[in-house]
């Protein structure tokens, strides 16, 4: 399974906007490369991210050929309550990760 | 008979037309084709969505990009999605991201390969059904996409 590692704070005021950072191992082949014979590489990459935070969708993003290798997405969010933040990634080839992590919001 | 030498203004006009032949790159009607699948044909206005991405790109592999938009993000007036296009790449389509008011602010960065110099585009969906588009200049001096697989 592919390495991921998420960046959301540990704990935050209620009401307070947060950042989180979420960055996955991924080649993202773009499909439009060759090789030396001239053959295409096929395409190999992720297709869409959706961040839930205690279940509810706060994020997603859909991704195309355009997105860097190792995917990294920072985005925001309001810490309302306790609990545990999701990311799911899913992809060509049946490639599906996910990665979660907690926040204590006080 | 002298064998006539290729002049320079033949060279330089050989490679226009190489420059232009467009082996690579999505045309423009392509993007307008993407944008329209986006907004059924409704012109974007430009303003309150900024692009951030550095105007002079060594390596189009891997440039971080930013995207603003001016938003209360409540539930009456959010940004419902951001898309960003690329008019020269194999794909106009680079990216979309969709927010909720949860998202608090109506933002995100991440990575993106840029293959050619070109006008990368911006737009921003709000709940409102309004759209707003901003416009970057970037010259990239290595692309992406092309190279050869060893």
């Amino acid at each position: 399974m592919a390495r991921a590692i998420l960046q959301v704070p540990a704990s935050a005021r209620r009401g307070e906007i947060v950042e989180l950072r979420a960055l996955i191992g991924h080649v993202m082949e773009t499909g439009f490369r060759r090789t030396e014979s001239g053959g295409l590489v096929p395409r190999d990459i992720i297709r869409e991210l959706v961040c839930t935070y205690n279940g509810a969708e706060i994020f997603r993003a859909d991704f195309h050929p355009a997105v860097a290798a190792n995917p990294l997405i920072v985005f925001t969010t309001v810490a309302t309550e306790s609990g545990r933040i999701e990311f799911r990634w899913t992809g060509d080839n049946g490639f599906s990760a996910s990665e979660s992590a907690t926040i204590a919001v006080a | 008979m002298i064998a006539r030498r290729t002049t320079r203004r033949e060279f330089v006009a050989a490679l226009a037309a190489l420059a232009a032949s467009g082996r690579l790159g999505a045309t423009p009607e392509a993007v307008d084709e993407a944008m329209r699948k986006i907004t059924g044909g409704a012109q974007p206005r430009p303003g309150r969505v900024k692009l951030e991405v550095p105007p002079l790109i060594e390596n189009g592999n891997s440039v971080v990009l930013s995207v603003h938009v001016e938003s209360p993000m409540t539930e009456a007036d959010h940004v419902k999605a951001i898309h960003v296009f690329a008019p020269k790449n194999p794909l106009p389509n680079m990216i979309s991201v969709y927010l909720t008011p949860r998202a608090g602010r109506a933002q995100f960065t991440t990575r993106v390969r840029v293959a050619d110099t070109q006008t990368l585009m911006a737009m921003a969906q709000m709940s409102d059904g309004s759209l707003w588009l901003d416009r970057v200049d970037v010259v990239v001096t290595l692309a992406a996409c092309t190279e050869e697989v060893k």
